[in-house]
């Protein structure tokens, strides 16, 4: 790995947590509500699995999901943004925080049932087999999920059919407030592969170059043989299930001794150790993503709740195949466009542009205006970028 | 026009269009070697090879997973079911999956697929093997449910189904797969929210669908014999449904029957009464009866078995309680 990367990568980690950290504080203010299930403890897991992805690769992961979508490159201002309802947010206020959808980026969100996407992943992986591409997808889930029937179904017929899909499962050592210890039967929980002869090992959760070494080599393995890996990466969330969680069912001990193996600290402390870096580097890119998280507020700040008509958008596709005439006395067909809608890309979070960066005239084409708009702020091109397709 | 069984006219379909578009495969229990357990994919593996005509482990949730997922990645899988009573082991998929990532993703996901298989009572196949369950599927906003009463229907829905680009619940019904009809020989397709006159007439109208709709045609026949001339119409597309050609019709009838084989109890028959009764308040003669199953289990026994079911002796009567007769 390359040093900038290194560093690159220490920072997607921080900047979850920053993310996270802000969300807490923003639910407890009552500004994102629901279920937040916050990924702090985990970062390493997803960060490292990401940095060995290809652009045009798959993943699909449970709703303990906030870190994937930023790792794989989501805007956060549009993430924050889903997780306060507002319409500008990735899933257009649809979804909150266990949806992170980012499709462009390969990324098929958040799962809300316990081992639900599993079958979806498989089927992902059918269907690379079948376009004959060499993809692969990813997918996450928790220790909860191995007893659940989707786990089994989907690791038979992956290794059966030869799928190319790498399931990883975020041991963080409780489902809720069950210990693995209640819940399995086998404690080792990548051994359950064996019962499907899968290939399968463990890894250190909190050490982001193990993650990657060997997500890396089940990748491989999917890219190249198209055989399904079982990987069980040993991690553990600092917060409780989620934010309604006291977490009396664990000492305060056990949470402390495993924050000492903070992936990332031990990240930051390689990154000195071995790669020429200064705490100042680190206290800096610190300092750069907190600013960072202000602007992504300050965009939330600035975006408007969904439209109530939003409410029928985007359950069905608009088709040729339907007698429409008939549909459209539902609203929901009424409103269905053929388009799918994809996020916007956000000009980036600067202060709105100096007058004179505006063009002198308008295009001869163009309506008469009262004056040239002015560019337009991040929140308002999210709204229009959102409103905008198939109208 | 050629003459087709149900079973044939959907096979047909089904080679159509994977012929027309390699991106529409199927997947399912005994679908392939075994060339179907009710014959409908008959032929396809040979024709096809395995990639696109799967055999499956008996799993109903990862079949139905596996179409859900890659549909997400532009795919036009087909699920069968061997029969629609084991979807209950995929609904999670079907509910939770393929109807709602549209949604929840604010219309990044799209879910092209179809899941089909017979539904509906066999014969003498007792409780878990002959359940009706469209009022279930129809009840979910996202879904498409489609149930074809004829090989004609049966074709052309079924390319529809195909072809559109969201989640189809297509019901088929054993019982109807031997039955025979008219079926165009020149390339059609039937769009789906569709709905269609069966059998003209100016007494009263039923309102019935895929094996109801057979047995309200019978019972249209028996009715004639009275000098009562009923009106059949079939919805044959549940969701969306298509009530302007319920309500015309009742509009010249004054009268409604409405018979299915699923249960009395929050069954489909009841949405489209409360939507008549709304409708057409001012031009109806008698409120509309319903014609359902008993609101038992099935039972084994064949005597048990014809009573619960809708006959066509039940809708005459039905008739006759909205004709005051
Ligand atoms: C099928 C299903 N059952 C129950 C739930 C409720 N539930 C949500 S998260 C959770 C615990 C899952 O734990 P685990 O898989 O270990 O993931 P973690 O939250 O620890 O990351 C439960 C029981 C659910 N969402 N889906
Ligand atoms: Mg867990």
């Amino acid at each position: 790995m390359i040093r900038e990367e290194a560093f690159a990568l220490y920072r997607q980690m921080l900047l979850i947590r920053r993310f996270e950290e802000r969300c807490a504080q923003l639910y407890v203010e009552g500004r994102i509500g629901g279920f937040l299930h916050l990924y702090i403890g985990q970062e390493a897991v997803g960060v490292g699995a990401m940095s060995v992805m290809r652009p045009d690769d798959y993943l699909i992961a449970y709703y303990r999901d906030h870190g994937y979508a930023l790792a794989r490159g989501a805007d956060p201002r549009l993430l924050l943004a889903e997780l306060c309802g507002k319409f500008t947010g990735i899933s257009r206020g649809k979804g909150g925080s266990m949806h992170f959808y980012d499709v462009p980026r390969g990324n098929f969100g958040g799962d809300g049932i316990v081992g639900g996407h599993l079958p979806l992943a498989a089927g992902i992986g059918y269907g690379i087999r079948l376009k004959d591409t060499d993809q692969v997808c990813l997918c996450f889930f928790g220790d909860g999920a191995v007893n659940e029937g989707a786990f089994h179904e989907s690791l038979n017929v992956s290794a059966l059919w030869d799928l190319p899909v790498v399931y990883i499962i975020e041991n963080n050592r409780y489902g809720m407030g069950t210990s693995i210890d209640r819940a399995s039967s086998v404690k080792d929980l990548y051994q359950r592969a064996s019962a499907y002869g899968i290939p399968r090992r463990e890894v250190n959760g909190m050490d982001l170059l193990a993650v990657r070494t060997a997500v890396a080599e089940a990748i491989e393995r999917a890219r190249t043989d198209k055989r399904p890996t079982l990987l069980e990466a040993e991690t553990y969330r600092y917060r409780g299930h989620s934010m309604s969680d006291p977490g009396k069912y664990r000492t305060k001990e056990e949470v402390e001794e495993m924050m000492k193996s903070d992936p990332i600290l031990l990240w930051g402390k390689r990154l000195i150790e071995q790669e020429r870096f200064s705490q100042a580097d680190l206290d800096a890119v610190d300092k750069e993503v907190l600013a960072q998280m202000e602007a992504t507020v300050a965009f939330v700040e600035s975006s408007p709740d969904p439209p109530p008509e939003s409410m029928y958008e985007d359950v069905y596709v608009r088709s040729p195949y339907i007698n429409m005439k008939a549909a459209e006395k539902d609203p929901a067909w009424r409103s269905a466009i053929k388009e799918d809608r994809m996020p916007p890309t956000l000009p980036p979070p600067t202060a709105a542009p100096a007058p004179e960066a505006r063009p002198a005239a308008p295009p001869a084409e163009s309506k008469p205006a009262a004056g040239a708009p002015a560019a337009p702020n991040p929140a308002e091109a999210a709204v229009q970028a959102t409103a905008k397709v198939g109208s | 026009m050629a003459v087709l069984t149900m079973r044939d006219a959907l096979n047909q379909a089904m080679k159509e269009e994977m012929a027309r578009d390699p991106s529409v495969f199927i997947l399912g229990e005994e679908v392939g070697a075994y060339q179907g357990a009710y014959k409908v994919t008959q032929g396809l593996l040979a024709q096809f090879g395995e990639w696109r005509v799967r055999d499956t482990p008996i799993a109903e949730e990862v079949i139905a997973g596996v179409a859900v997922g890659a549909a997400f990645i532009g795919l036009r899988p087909i699920a069968e079911m061997m029969t629609f009573n084991f979807s209950l082991l995929a609904l999670d998929m079907i509910i939770n999956h393929a109807a709602k990532y549209r949604y929840m993703s604010g219309g990044q996901v799209r879910c092209p697929m179809v899941m089909r298989g017979p539904s509906g009572a066999a014969a003498q196949v007792a409780a878990q093997h002959s359940q009706a369950f469209e009022s279930i599927y129809a009840h979910v906003p996202g879904l498409v449910v489609a149930m074809p009463a004829t090989p004609k229907d049966a074709k052309g829905m079924l390319k529809s189904a195909i072809r559109d680009d969201n989640p189809v619940i297509f019901l088929e019904n054993e019982v109807l797969y031997n039955l025979k009809g008219e079926v165009p020989e020149a390339e059609y397709h039937i769009p789906l929210g569709l709905a269609e006159v069966k059998r003209p007439g100016r007494d009263v109208t039923i309102v019935a669908w895929s094996r109801s709709c057979i047995t309200a045609l019978a019972a249209a026949t028996k009715l004639a014999e009275e000098g009562i001339e009923a009106e059949v119409v079939d919805p044959r597309t549940l969701r969306p449904l298509d009530e302007d050609v319920i309500f015309d019709s009742v509009r010249r009838t004054n009268r409604c029957v409405v018979a299915e084989e699923g249960w009395r109890m929050a069954g489909f028959g009841a949405e489209i009464s409360d939507r008549v009764q709304r409708a057409c308040f001012d031009e109806l003669d008698a409120p509309v009866v319903r014609v359902t199953a008993e609101d038992v289990p099935m039972p084994y026994a064949k005597t048990l078995e014809k009573a619960y079911l809708p006959q066509p002796e039940k809708i005459v009567d039905a008739v006759r309680q909205v004709m005051y007769r």
